[in-house]
């Protein structure tokens, strides 16, 4: 079987010491949370940390809270299955908590932290391999090689955004609380991600630790999320959509936010989608036209399951979908999407 | 919950030819006698064997998918510490391979390397990180050669050649057979069709990773536990490539975690396994890799197909011409035999009075192909019941009603002398339409939603060895001790089908005890008599006759020596719970324990032997070797899908499906066996690809290479018939591999039924449903498939006149009890 290889682990007993770890090991130090992402990518060899800094004893970084000025608070070790199950969560965040309980399987959103599923790497069949059969392509430029095998011309990574809570994160609009060796500061999620599949957390220095997840307050919105993927459980998504949006009482959309995961090495946000919301009903052709200013933006490669041209041109039908979803429109469609 | 085609008042049986009584066992739901090992998990797989001193092996992968070894240094990973031995292929030039006409593997590559994944060294060290890093020591030297990784690059590439031998150039092997003048069926139908199918490889995708251990005494003897279905193949390979006596050699198969035909060759690493204990004078363990699984593969080839028959007004076909071509991956493995599959069971569904065949095998850059249940069959009954179903629609008949009046007959000879005995075919039909209200539903119910139904037929084991040779196929042993316990001993492989609780059940039905009264000692050939192995769907009929056999001439002593005790003739007794007792009297009786010990009093210690053959096939043409069986299970049955159009999704919310069991000694094992199938044959229907990218593996892995999880596993329905087949024991046939191939091609009828559309290649993936609506959608052919089949200059066929039943009655099969 594929053994992990050796290394350090050092159980960090404050975000203070982590951060010191992390600050003092530079690039040989990699943070661990659930695991789920980090150990079979070290047994393959994609990630080769000497020192692994585990967050597993830091009690301020667990607990779902709501917090005095509205909104809540996640721990950033709060497991999947925590986030998914959570009653208040779940009334007030359904796309998020519908999220967090399709990412893999109930095992493994049992060891995995919604901080973990924010921070998973990107995916890409030609490099979410073993060193054997990377080294039989002689590597690409995510790990020990040059190239970028599903973008040979590209000079840069086109590895997969693959987290399913980011992108309703980032239509929810959350922001997230970075604790590094210089303090502290809090950005929204959506810009903790840089725009190629390697430095896909430009947004978080390497020595920084995600202490707080922070939702704005619920009221007034309504969130969605469906993923495309081919089977019930396990898989990563191949396209996910997240729509958040707030309807005034004559039910027209006053705020909306469409974010679009697996179909970049970042979550994208889709703004036009939500300009030709804004203002109107969700009446079938607002959501036609939302739905078709997605396609563009969306720009898989051949490098996950199924063709690129399929999951391109389930872009504008899954966010439709959503959209109607959000709608209340009960269709045959809707039958159709878990 | 699913119906059982079972109930007690139907369990009566010919129990010998002196003997009719209800039966107490057979026929019976019982619980699996190793259940509560395997559920608790103390079952005792390969790779939970620790012997002390144990020792680690890994194997080097080729990152090559063709090229010529110029230099392997192994001096750096021999220098590191804990590093105990290093082997390449030199160590082990000698070839083996399971069939005796492809002999073309050896257990690391020598001078060259054939696909990405081919071990070319092996390390064994004190643990397997060692071992690891050791690998990555080992310098590879490599001159590439041009790789070939489909059937149309193998059939052009001439020059440059995968294998030494063969047809030619890269086509392994090529087979044309021709049963009576198809044209002139051809000229004599009311329609021809043609139709070009494609069925894509795909892995057996068993839970356990191969894994073997081995360990040479100090008194030079090799004992080899592996998780194989074959032992008794892998005791002659290691004898050969090893150059040991096979009487110095033990192979135990351990309890393998699922087989589907994917550890039925002997390996690379079990012989590695065992080189390297010879070499360090320690046990070594050597366990695959999910990856590695995916490269020693042996799963189903690819395979492009052609087909024309040729159908009269009335419904009768009147010619079949079948072309084939397979992917076989850079090895032999069982290719030969598949590729005769291909085009062999054809004939034994429905009445095809003349046919053709042609089919042949190339070599290509990737992993061997070799048997996956239904071994070279799911295939061209894929492409045969689709087929079919085109037929129906365009002559406007009934495809249930179609299939029933063309089944062939109960004890009768095909075109191409394969030997057909009981068939439930009708039956089957009859009970799978009635149960999905398929006649309600075909073509009836809503866009998107459909029905479609399939049939097929398998054989209950081949009728020829896989080397040539006059012995039986099955042998079985059973003793019985003073205190009354039995212990039967065979060769056969539990896979988990549940063959230790046959060989249990039909014992105890025989001698009259209870199943959990007797042990059964398999899979080791110090101890067992040859069993062939697990593949084929043999074993429940061969083992079974086999132990049958053996069981009665014990019980033949035990009721010599209560006859006298009894005050009846030995021909007057009976045994049943657990006594011996008189028929016409059954209070009169004694205990089984007693009469064993004045049965050993009287002659001695008690035990015996039996063994099965099967008989003798009719066809006397080259290749009549690969389809003969001493019988064919057949199933019927009907899916029903649910399609999105916009998306091209397909559920399945259910499947019927009705098998001809002959008998079902266990029918909770046949249900079990039939919902295995059903759900391995969706996987390769809607999802399974072994598919290759620059050269290699596209994804080796359980995540990325995608198979059902139970979530996409709908409610499956299964109804058994019962035709109890002479030749089977008790009346049984197969039920390990034939309910899985009318899953595919009533899935694809289903979906034509659904959204108009033909997808006539596996998988069928949403993108192609998608594909062939836009086709419709532009007035185009609503199809996505293969157009056309790589011109060949297939060989001369053999001709073959159709058996003559008329003028030679010998031909017609018997129809009495064995």
């Amino acid at each position: 079987m594929l053994r992990l290889p050796p290394f350090d682990y050092y159980a960090a007993p404050s975000v203070e010491e982590a951060v010191a770890a992390l600050r003092d090991h530079g690039p040989d130090a990699m943070v661990v949370a659930g695991g789920t992402d980090l150990f079979p990518k070290m047994k393959r060899r994609q990630m080769e940390p000497r020192l692994l800094v585990g967050l597993r004893g830091i009690r301020d970084l667990y607990g779902i809270r709501r917090l005095e000025a509205g909104g809540y608070r996640l721990g950033p070790m709060a497991t999947l299955t925590q986030v998914s199950l959570h009653p208040e969560l779940r009334a007030a965040y359904p796309g998020l908590t519908h999220a967090a309980g399709v990412v893999s399987s109930p095992q493994l959103r049992n060891a995995g932290t919604i901080g973990g599923n924010l921070c998973v790497d990107t995916r890409c069949t030609y490099y979410d391999q073993s060193y054997h059969w990377r080294k039989a392509i002689n590597f690409c430029m995510k790990k020990d090689g040059e190239i970028c095998w599903v973008a040979p011309g590209s000079p840069r990574c086109w590895a997969v955004s693959s987290s399913d809570t980011a992108p309703v994160f980032v239509a929810l609009g959350a922001r997230v609380r970075l604790v590094g060796p210089e303090g502290e500061r809090v950005i929204p999620v959506g810009e903790l991600y840089g725009r190629d599949g390697i430095n896909f957390l430009a947004g978080k220095r390497p020595d920084e630790i995600i202490t707080d997840i922070l939702l704005p307050p619920a009221e007034g919105w309504e969130s969605v999320y469906l993923k495309l993927r081919r089977r019930g459980s396990f898989d990563f998504p191949i396209l996910g959509v997240a729509v958040a949006l707030r309807r005034r009482e004559d039910g027209t959309v006053a705020e909306a936010r469409v974010v679009l995961g697996a179909v970049e090495s970042y979550p994208v946000e889709v703004e036009e989608a939500a300009a030709t919301l804004v203002g109107h009903r969700l009446e079938p052709d607002v959501i036609e036209a939302a739905a078709k200013a997605c396609f563009k933006p969306a720009r898989p490669l051949d490098n996950t399951d199924l063709t690129l041209y399929y999951r391109k041109k389930m872009v504008p039908v899954y966010v439709a979908r959503a959209l109607r979803r959000l709608a209340g429109l009960t269709d045959e469609a809707q039958r159709r999407t878990a | 919950m699913p119906t059982n085609g079972y109930d007690d008042r139907k369990n009566r049986t010919n129990l010998g030819s002196h003997l009719k009584r209800e039966t107490s066992v057979i026929g019976r739901p019982l619980m699996k006698v190793d259940a509560m090992s395997k559920v608790t998990g103390q079952a005792l797989y390969a790779d939970d064997i620790h012997l002390p001193r144990m020792a680690y092996a890994r194997m080097l992968p080729s990152t090559q998918p063709h090229a010529r070894i110029v230099r392997v240094d192994t001096s750096k990973a021999e220098a590191l510490p804990g590093v105990l031995a290093v082997i390449t292929g030199r160590d082990l030039p000698i070839k083996y391979g399971i069939l005796p006409v492809s002999q073309d593997e050896t257990a690391l590559a020598v001078d060259k390397v054939r696909f990405v994944g081919e071990p070319v060294a092996a390390v064994a060290a004190v643990d397997e990180e060692t071992a690891e890093r050791a690998l990555e020591l080992i310098e590879v030297e490599y001159e590439p050669l041009k790789p070939i990784m489909s059937i149309e690059e193998a059939l052009e590439e001439t020059e440059v050649r995968i294998q030494e031998y063969g047809h030619a150039g890269n086509i392994h092997k090529m087979v044309s057979l021709q049963f009576g003048d198809v044209e002139a069926g051809f000229a004599e139908a009311d329609y021809v069709r043609e139709d070009l199918f494609f069925y894509q490889g795909n892995n057996h995708l068993a839970m356990e990773e191969h894994s073997a251990v081995a360990h040479y005494s100090p008194d030079g003897k090799l004992t080899l536990w592996s998780s194989t279905q074959t032992p008794h193949y892998v005791h002659r390979a290691l004898a050969k490539v090893l150059e040991l006596p096979p009487s110095r050699i033990r192979v135990i198969a351990c309890h393998p975690g699922g087989g589907f035909g994917g550890k039925s060759d002997p390996f690379h690493h079990e012989i590695c396994a065992a080189k390297l204990a010879m070499l360090t004078g320690r046990p070594v363990k050597i366990t695959l890799t999910r990856e590695e699984v995916f490269y020693a593969h042996r799963g189903r080839h690819p395979v492009l197909m052609w087909v024309k028959t040729g159908v009269k007004k009335t419904g009768e076909i009147t010619a079949m011409h079948f072309r084939s071509m397979l992917d076989g991956g850079a090895y032999g493995s069982y290719g030969v035999a598949t590729t005769y599959y291909t085009g062999a069971l054809q004939t034994v569904t429905y009445k095809i009075p003349r046919y053709k065949f042609e089919g042949l095998r190339v070599f290509t850059n990737k992993p061997p192909c070799g048997p996956k249940r239904g071994h070279g069959t799911p295939q061209p009954r894929f492409a045969l019941e689709v087929h079919f179903d085109k037929i129906c629609e365009h002559m406007g008949w009934d495809p249930a009603e179609w299939r029933q009046r063309q089944a062939c007959e109960p004890f009768s000879l095909t075109a191409n002398y394969l030997r057909i005995t009981t068939i439930g075919l009708r039956e089957c039909i009859e009970k799978v339409v009635e149960a999905s209200g398929f006649k309600e539903k075909f073509r009836q119910l809503p866009y998107g939603r459909g029905v479609g139904l399939a049939c097929s037929a398998y054989l209950s084991g081949a009728n020829l060895p896989i080397y040539w040779n006059d012995m039986p196929h099955s042998g079985a042993m059973v003793k019985v001790d003073r205190g009354g316990g039995v212990t039967v001993y065979c060769g056969s492989t539990d896979i988990g089908q549940g063959s230790n609780s046959v060989l249990a059940y039909v014992v105890a039905e025989v001698l009259g005890v209870r199943p959990h009264d007797v042990a059964v000692v398999t899979a080791d050939t110090d101890l067992t008599p040859v069993d062939l192995g697990s593949y084929s769907s043999r074993v429940t009929v061969m083992t079974g006759n086999a132990a049958i056999e053996a069981a009665q001439k014990v019980r033949d002593l035990l009721f010599r020596a209560a006859a006298d005790e009894l005050g009846a003739a030995p021909e007057q007794l009976e045994a049943a719970g657990g006594r011996i007792f008189r028929r016409d009297d059954p209070g009169v009786g004694l205990p089984f324990a007693k009469v064993a010990q004045l049965a050993e009093a009287r002659f001695g210690t008690l035990a015996a032997v039996g063994s099965f053959t099967p008989p003798k096939t009719p066809g006397r043409y080259k290749g009549a070797g690969v389809g003969p069986s001493p019988s064919y299970s057949y199933t019927a049955c009907v899916v029903e899908v649910d399609v999105d159009p916009e998306t091209g999704w397909v559920r399945v919310p259910k499947v019927w499906i009705a098998h001809d069991i002959g008998r079902a000694i266990n029918p909770i094992l046949v249900e079990g066996q039939a919902e295995g199938s059903v759900y391995m044959g969706l996987g390769e229907a809607l999802m399974e690809e072994q598919v290759f990218r620059r050269n290699l593996h596209k994804i080796p892995s359980m995540l990325d290479y995608k198979s059902p999880t139970f979530l996409e596993t709908p409610d499956i329905e299964t109804i058994l018939v019962e035709t109890n087949d002479p030749h089977g024991p008790f009346g049984a046939k197969e039920a390990g591999q034939g309910p899985l191939l009318p899953v595919p091609p009533a899935l694809c009828n289903a979906i034509y039924d659904a959204v108009g559309v033909r997808i006539d290649e596996l998988p069928v993936t949403p993108d192609k449903i998608l594909k062939a609506l836009e086709r419709k959608a532009k007035g185009q052919e609503p199809r996505v498939g293969p157009d056309r089949m790589p011109d060949v200059e297939w060989s001369e066929p053999i001709y073959v006149e159709p058996p003559d039943l008329e003028h030679d009655p010998s031909l017609v099969p018997a129809t009495g009890s064995s």
